[in-house]
């Protein structure tokens, strides 16, 4: 079932955005760390990099084996790229491009953050 | 297009494919590969680990989807019955027919079954492919329900031999191993160090039956027995014969090639056969009139077919083939290398044996002293892998050779990872010379160990050769002249001790300002737990508070299972555990509905919580008095205790309660690494305290401390600090020691590598902790009793606090659960869903 899961998440570009999903207020996302959203069945980690004001979201799910875990990863940067690391096995992906850093995983999917009224909206193509 | 026809998918027939896939001429041929076997290429030396786990898919060379997207055909399941050379085609068993501009002959060998009377009967195996071992799994669970104590034996004491005796150990049948030489591994062992691995396997539960000719099998229709003379007769009720290969040449045979007298296909150093167009390597080829039973030969065989048939004729076998070997899996070290018997006009033996500990070590020494011809190592072959390479590169060796295998003797006589010679394979997986290493760093400009595995490859692998990269990188750029820097990562100028001393001494406690005041960007998963670990260890601060540097353990204060969901770990201090204790876990685990187990570390692990449970059942926990065992920390686990003088006849003191006390003193403290301890109640040392970073054994007289041991990937016995000392004595000096580590150990180093790497190493400790030659032990009582006074429970922290209590739920937006959390049944618990 899980290998199915893969399907559901594909990156979506600013421009394609058709529903921005009002997720939950700024202050219940820890500071330079990250928590899970709910989206119909989607699960989108969303990281707060509050160091630098800026804020990111991939698919929860690492395409390793498949487990729901990013967003509970650590968040870092490698040579200016903002990145995740998985907390089973430390697979890190850029949050730029979805991009695996450190391995030849497939990319994980990326999703637009924008912050109005103190409420995190993540982007969604439909 | 050309196209070349592999008949064969073992070990070397898979290998073939792969170097040739790895080259960009292969584009230009169509590669056919045939399997009589059931399934894709497996490991066949590590055969033994399927009697472990039954997963077959684990032993793999490469899944079926890799043949499909290198553009291999792979038929398995189909034997080639003939060569037809005039026209170059093959038929298969189907009656299919193939051409081929190459064929290349990868068909192995099979066990040899002698030819004794009743070898046919039900129970009798030979021990080569998957199939052999499913048969030998059915027939054992068989005897065993209608007997358990049936017995089986193993006829051969040869390398696989002796794997296969363990095998039907582990699978709970009697073992006995039938050889027909005077003496076991005939092949690579002399008289005394056979002598020396008979006594060690015969402790482990082997039973060995040497000199013996097995005449006939007996039994009705199953084996009952083996008959050697006339009253000398073995029961036994399961046989797994073990006594050599014979090559698979059949094809050859039937096709003229040219063969050996004794069976085997022909070939020159090209691995060419005697028809040009066909090429044999592997197990069935026999090259120096030898058949090579080894893969490390094999591989180098099929390299060379690679390149000849990609036209590279200036590759060819080298004339003299490496046959040093090391036995694996039976639980007793075993290794031999170059020439292990010499005749005394070729050179001198130095031989060290010491029979009450199984241990036997010979090297073979040129006659003018000068080098290494060869050795044996029985009991303990952690040497094997620098003498191997003495050996291999002629490198030196010390004017009085002994020093390379007496014992006590720490690394010493073989110099450092620079004095081999630029052609040694360091990195063996991705074969990366000690020459490309330092090239790297002298000529590219690499200097981390990082930006030099990038490179080369070297050491991203298995990781097995990592330290020495990591020497030889250091060392390298040592010899240049630059300074080397344990520099943390890129955020962070500084080594971990450094930045121990700026935290401590201008108080910095908060991630962010460290990084204000001395860093760069905003950091990663290598600086933060590091911060993490020293704001811990400097000023107890729990993990709660600056909970997104945490490794992702501790973030959670729990341990992240296969699918997402945590495990709970109470303290269980000396491992002392009350009935009342125990209702209460067993209560609270069935609640929950909880997997359970005794763990390694003597004490009780939940598996299965979910992230929300978490808080919930702590807070049952600690309403029964438990606290946090921190198994999630870089910090102390568990101190191990046996019995001791409370109940046991042979205790000189009481383990229990003061591995007790010593657990509850030192639990909370944060280090590099994580660090146990042991404490036994006499030298019989059931609580395997010198197995441990520290460690105390009661003798007459006092406490023995044992400092710097370890299990784990590369264990380690702990050395003797102190002997003879009081308790609060031997607290002291251990405090002592363990600060001393905290302070100037690598991040992830444990004390054995710490103490490896410190120098002037145990004497230097004993200098520190206790002649104070450096005038810092009040301050390390200090700090210490800092640490002991402050210590708090994170996990009643955490259930107290609103704040961090919330941190445990899935979603943000949601109080649903994960619904991709999935369980499967064991044994009336559950587990995980096993990984695809
Ligand atoms: C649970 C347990 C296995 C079990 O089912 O019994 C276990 C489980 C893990 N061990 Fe262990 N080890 C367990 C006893 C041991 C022991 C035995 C012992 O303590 O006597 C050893 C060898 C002794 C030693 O450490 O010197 C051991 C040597 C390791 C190592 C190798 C350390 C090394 O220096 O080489 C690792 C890897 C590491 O820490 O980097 C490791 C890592 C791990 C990790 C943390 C891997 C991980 O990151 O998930 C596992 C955590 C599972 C979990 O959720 O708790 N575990 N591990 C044992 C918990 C003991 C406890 O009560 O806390
Ligand atoms: C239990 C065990 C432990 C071992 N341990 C070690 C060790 O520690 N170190 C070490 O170096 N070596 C070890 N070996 C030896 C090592 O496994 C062999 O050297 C290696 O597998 C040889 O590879 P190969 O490809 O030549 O032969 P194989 O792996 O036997 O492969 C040959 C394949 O060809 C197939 N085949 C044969 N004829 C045909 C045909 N006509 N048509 C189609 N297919 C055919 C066979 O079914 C087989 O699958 C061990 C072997 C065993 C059995
Ligand atoms: S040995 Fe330790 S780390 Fe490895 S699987 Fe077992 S518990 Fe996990
Ligand atoms: S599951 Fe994410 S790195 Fe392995």
């Amino acid at each position: 079932m899980l290998d199915t899961l893969l399907q559901d998440y594909s990156t979506v570009q600013l421009e394609r955005v058709k529903v921005w999903f009002k997720a939950a207020k700024i202050n219940k996302f820890p500071k330079n760390g990250g928590a899970c959203v709910k989206y119909k069945d989607k699960q989108i980690a969303v990281f707060n990099f509050s160091r630098e004001n800026k804020w990111y979201a991939c698919q929860n799910l690492c395409p390793h084996k498949m487990e729901m875990v990013l967003s509970r990863g650590m968040i870092g940067e490698d040579m200016g790229t903002p990145k995740v690391a998985c907390p089973m096995h430390k697979k890190t992906f850029s949050l730029d491009t979805g991009e695996n850093l450190n391995g030849d995983l497939d990319s994980i999917a990326t999703y637009p953050v924008k912050i109005e009224d103190n409420f995190v909206y993540i982007g969604f193509s439909e | 297009m050309k196209t070349v026809i592999v008949v064969g998918n073992g070990m070397v027939g898979y290998k073939f494919c792969e170097k040739l896939v790895a080259n960009e001429e292969s584009k230009d041929f169509k590669i056919i590969v045939f399997g009589e076997e059931p399934r894709p290429a497996y490991d066949r030396v590590h055969l033994s680990e399927f009697f472990a786990n039954q997963d077959a898919k684990a032993l793999e060379m490469a899944p079926a989807e890799w043949y499909i997207e290198n553009n291999i055909e792979l038929i398995i399941s189909e034997r080639i019955t003939d060569i037809h050379r005039a026209n170059k085609k093959i038929t298969t068993v189907k009656n299919r027919e193939f051409s081929y501009d190459y064929l290349v002959l990868a068909t192995g060998s099979s066990a040899f079954v002698p030819p004794i009377k009743g070898v046919e009967k039900e129970g009798v195996f030979v021990y080569r492919t998957i199939e052999d071992l499913e048969g030998m799994l059915a027939y054992a669970a068989k005897l065993k329900d209608k007997n358990p104590n049936a017995r089986a034996a193993v006829l051969g004491g040869g390398l696989l031999g002796l794997e296969a005796g363990k095998a039907v150990m582990d699978m709970g049948l009697e073992p006995h191993i039938v050889e027909f030489a005077p003496k076991l591994m005939p092949r690579q062992l002399d008289s005394r160090s056979s002598q020396v691995l008979q006594l060690k396997l015969e402790s482990i539960g082997l039973n060995i039956h040497l000199s013996k000719a097995t005449n006939q099998i007996l039994g009705a229709h199953a084996i009952t027995g083996m008959e050697f003379g006339e009253d000398d007769i073995l029961d036994v009720e399961m046989l797994v014969i073990s006594a050599g290969i014979r090559p698979r040449d059949e094809l050859g045979k039937s096709c003229d090639l040219k063969m050996g007298v004794r069976g085997g296909i022909v070939v020159d150093n090209k691995m060419q056969t005697s028809d040009k167009s066909i090429y044999a390597i592997g197990e069935v080829a026999l090259y120096n009139q030898m058949i090579y039973g080894l893969v490390a030969p094999g591989y180098e065989m099929a390299n060379v077919a690679v390149s000849q048939i990609l036209g590279k004729q200036e590759i060819v076998m080298a004339a003299e083939i490496d046959m040093s070997t090391k036995l694996k899996l039976i639980g007793v070290d075993v290794a031999s290398f170059g020439e292990p018997f010499m005749p005394a006009a070729k050179g001198h033996s130095v031989i060290f044996e010491n029979k009450t500990q199984h241990l036997y070590k010979r090297i073979n020494v040129s006659l003018d002293g000068k080098k290494l011809l060869g050795g044996i190592l029985v009991g303990d072959a952690s040497d094997y892998n620098m003498l191997h390479q003495v050996y291999l590169n002629s490198m030196p060796i010390p004017e009085d050779p002994s020093q390379l295998i007496l014992p006590a003797n720490e690394g010493g006589a073989f110099g450092s990872a620079m004095d081999l010679p630029d052609n040694a394979v360091v990195c063996s997986c991705e074969n990366v010379t000690k020459g490309q290493i330092c090239c790297s760093v002298t000529d590219d400009g690499n200097e981390t160990l990082k930006d030099v595995a990038k490179a080369t490859k070297a050491s991203t692998s298995c990781g097995g050769c990592k330290p020495m990269v990591d020497d030889l990188v250091k060392e390298t750029l040592k010899s240049l002249g630059k300074v080397v820097k344990e520099r943390i990562c890129e955020h962070f100028d500084y080594s971990r001790q450094e930045l121990y001393d700026i935290v401590k001494m201008k108080e910095i406690k908060d991630f962010d300002l460290l990084l204000d005041t001395h860093g760069t960007g905003i950091g990663c998963e290598t600086c933060k737990p590091l911060a993490a670990s020293l704001f811990a260890s400097i000023f107890n601060e729990t993990a709660n508070k600056q909970e997104t540097i945490q490794d992702s353990n501790d973030r959670y204060l729990a341990n992240i299972q296969r699918n997402g969901t945590y495990s709970v770990v109470p303290r269980v201090a000396g491992g002392e555990i009350s009935p009342k204790q125990l209702i209460a876990m067993g209560r609270i685990a069935n609640k929950y509905d909880l997997y359970t187990k005794i763990s390694g570390g003597q004490r009780i692990v939940l598996f299965g919580a979910k992230l929300h449970e978490l808080p919930l059942i702590w807070e049952e926990l600690i309403a029964e008095g438990f606290e946090t065992g921190q198994a999630y920390g870089k910090s102390l686990r568990t101190v191990k205790s046996c019995v001791g003088s409370t109940w046991c006849r042979y205790g000189l003191d009481e383990s229990v309660s003061f591995a007790i006390e010593i657990e509850n003193r030192y639990k909370g403290i944060r280090s590099p690494h994580k660090f146990k301890g042991g404490v036994s109640g006499c030298i019989r040392e059931c609580a395997e305290a010198r197995g441990k970073d520290f460690g105390f054994i009661a003798v007459e007289g006092g406490w023995n401390i044992y400092i710097g041991g370890n299990g784990g990937a590369n264990p380690k016995h702990a050395v003797l600090l102190a002997e003879k000392v009081d308790k609060e004595t031997a607290i002291k000096y251990v405090d002592r020691y363990l600060m001393f580590y905290i302070r100037t150990a690598q991040p992830l180093m444990r004390t054995a590598a710490w103490l490896d790497k410190l120098e002037g190493g145990i004497d230097y400790v004993k200098d520190v902790v206790i002649n104070d030659c450096l005038g810092i032990v009040k301050q390390l009582d200090e700090e210490m009793q800092f640490m002991v006074d402050t210590y708090k429970c994170e996990w009643t922290e955490a259930v107290e606090n609103p704040e961090i209590r919330a941190r445990y739920t899935h979603f943000v937006n949601s109080d649903e659960e994960d619904k991709n959390i999935e369980f499967v049944n064991l044994r009336e618990q559950k587990m995980p869903t096993p990984w695809a």
